[in-house]
């Protein structure tokens, strides 16, 4: 039962934040609703058993990636307010068809019954994603993906720092 | 009882509003923040397919999009900040140097 009220409130939360985030004229609040999105997930994270990736979600997503988001938003300015004109003509509507499909298709499914998975034997125990599980899985069974993710952040951190040397030349593009 | 079926709605109804966030909004900062929720929705159907199916492995997986996502956010926005230096604008419609 407290399984159901969690989702449902934490369910809101989450659409109600993704709504804000494309519905808002204001970048800030864009980025503010993306921040309840992302707290509204973990905290289904948790009522999942996925307490290390609820504590990760809060820390590098909510924590990093949005301070950097409004650092970049407050950089590249607020005031500006966004042209709504369409450059391509019928491309809102178009992209209106492919939202409604994708609604209807996820209608379909539902109906159909697809999302009905037998869950795993019923006298197990739940799966608890406790820090030490998810290590020990990591550093065992994963450990080849987790090393090449150290090469994919050098490599990030090397095109960042490599975008932020190049100056535009004086006088122009 | 809340079942696995729930959370893949709750998922697909974020990947949507998502998928409308890069279809129209303008503002090439909505639109990265659009593909963040896009990846979130993604780690949501992993973490309740996991536990449906009891195995860990989804949530080792939503670990690895995390790492993908913050690489991907900081090569981004450090593209956002290098295109505003040039142009002092973060409006996608105006990079339209290289199209044919």
């Amino acid at each position: 039962m407290s399984e159901l009220v969690i989702f449902v409130l934490m369910g809101i939360g989450a659409v109600a934040g993704g709504l804000t985030l494309i519905l808002a004229k204001n970048p800030v609040y864009s980025a503010l609703g993306m921040l309840g999105t992302l707290f509204s997930l973990a905290v289904l994270y948790v009522s999942q058993l996925a307490h290390f990736v609820a504590a990760v979600q809060v820390v590098v997503y909510a924590g990093a990636i949005m301070t950097l988001f409004l650092f970049v938003i407050m950089l590249v300015g607020v005031d500006k307010s966004e042209d709504t004109s369409e450059t391509i003509r019928g491309q809102r509507t178009a992209a209106l068809g492919v939202v409604a499909g994708a609604v209807l298709l996820a209608g379909y499914l539902w109906l159909s019954g697809v999302f009905t998975w037998t869950i795993a034997g019923a006298g197990t125990d739940p799966v608890n994603g406790t820090v030490e599980a998810t290590g020990t899985l990591l550093f065992s069974e994963w450990v080849l993906p987790f090393e090449v993710t150290s090469l994919l952040l050098i490599i990030a951190s090397v095109g960042a720092v490599g975008l932020a040397l190049f100056r535009p030349r004086k006088g122009g593009e | 009882m809340v079942t696995p079926a729930w959370y893949m709605l709750l998922a697909a109804a974020l990947f949507v509003i998502g998928l409308a966030g890069v279809l129209t909004r303008r503002n090439a900062l909505i639109m990265f923040m659009s593909i963040e929720l896009m990846l979130n929705a993604v780690n949501l159907t992993f973490i309740a397919a996991g536990t449906a199916v009891g195995s860990l492995a989804g949530q080792v997986s939503v670990f690895f999009v995390l790492v993908v996502a913050a690489a991907e956010v900081v090569v981004g926005l450090g593209i956002v900040v290098a295109v505003y230096r040039r142009r002092h604008t973060a409006d996608i419609d105006t990079l339209s140097e290289m199209q044919g």
